[in-house]
């Protein structure tokens, strides 16, 4: 069984390669390149897998799992600034599919301590940029207990078109 | 070949563990335990899997499927306030997850009679909390 639960978060960010000139940037991401930046109303979508428990009827308590996101990921992103304030995004593109895997390596790497005693285990983040535009991240499944980290998504952009 | 079908229906519950104390009932589900209820408009998505009939193009009438969530669903659900009227919520809390798995019970032997075979339930407790159940 999987139980999903929604966020939301609003952020602003721009898109912008530094090894790339000023052309090649408005080319490559358009709009989303206007040296002032611009933001969104982000969604996200936490998957959590496992079976009920059979005394409390829950895969984890809701206030837990929302405590946790709100810690983990809403506290550093809502209404910040991805490029300045975000830690990850000094060095990388604050896309969505970048956004979404760093969103999902945060939580995979927090999960097993703040869920030590729980066998739920987290399966997927899944992050609204717009209606329009959907990014999803698998979470693999715990064994190999190394390869916990989220699979990237296909290479950023940035380097798919040099 | 998957088809999906869309039910709502709107009822009200209490998660309670009667084993549990008042604090262990509130750390565990939050404001749905208030012992006096509320309620939800939950949205069910019911997929369903199979190959469309070479004479009718159809996996299976929707018509048929219409009536069988209604029989087992919407009908002993809707409008029902699930720990009172709908068992086996008299005695198994109420959570969308344990809801998810009664729905399934229900379901999956009724679609095993049809054309088509039970894949996926979804079920909405609010537009922020689904669960998705596969019979697993």
């Amino acid at each position: 069984m999987r139980l999903t639960r929604r966020y939301r978060f609003s952020a602003s960010h721009r898109l912008h390669a530094p090894s790339l000139d000023a052309l090649a940037n408005r080319e490559l991401y358009g709009k989303c390149n206007n040296s002032h930046g611009h933001g969104h109303d982000y969604a996200l979508e936490v998957s959590i897998a496992g079976q009920p428990e059979g005394a409390t009827g829950r895969l984890v308590a809701l206030g837990r799992l929302d405590g946790f996101v709100e810690s983990v990921i809403l506290k550093a992103l809502d209404r910040r600034d991805l490029n300045s304030e975000v830690e990850e995004f000094a060095t990388l593109v604050p896309t969505t599919e970048n956004l979404t895997a760093v969103v999902a390596a945060r939580l995979a790497a927090a999960w097993p301590a703040a869920f030590a005693d729980s066998a739920a285990r987290l399966e997927k983040v899944k992050i609204h940029e717009t209606r329009k535009n959907i990014f999803e991240v698998q979470i693999g499944p715990p064994e190999p207990a190394s390869d916990v980290s989220p699979k990237r998504p296909t290479q950023p952009q940035i380097k798919a078109s040099q | 070949m998957l088809i999906t079908r869309k039910v709502e229906f709107s009822a009200s519950h209490v998660c309670v563990n009667p084993a549990l104390d008042r604090a262990a009932n509130e750390e565990l589900y939050g404001a749905e335990a208030n012992p006096h209820g509320h309620g939800h408009n939950f949205v069910l998505e019911v997929t369903l899997e199979g190959e469309p009939d070479p004479v009718s193009g159809m996996i299976i009438d929707l018509r048929q499927v219409k009536q069988l969530l209604e029989e087992e669903v919407v009908e002993p659900m809707d409008h029902r306030h699930l720990n009172r009227e709908v068992p086996p919520f008299d005695r198994v809390v109420p959570t969308p997850e344990n809801l998810a798995l009664e729905i399934w019970r229900r379901l999956e032997p009724r679609f095993a009679a049809t054309p088509a075979r039970l894949k996926q339930i979804r079920l909405y407790e609010t537009e922020d909390l689904f669960v998705d159940y596969e019979g697993r």
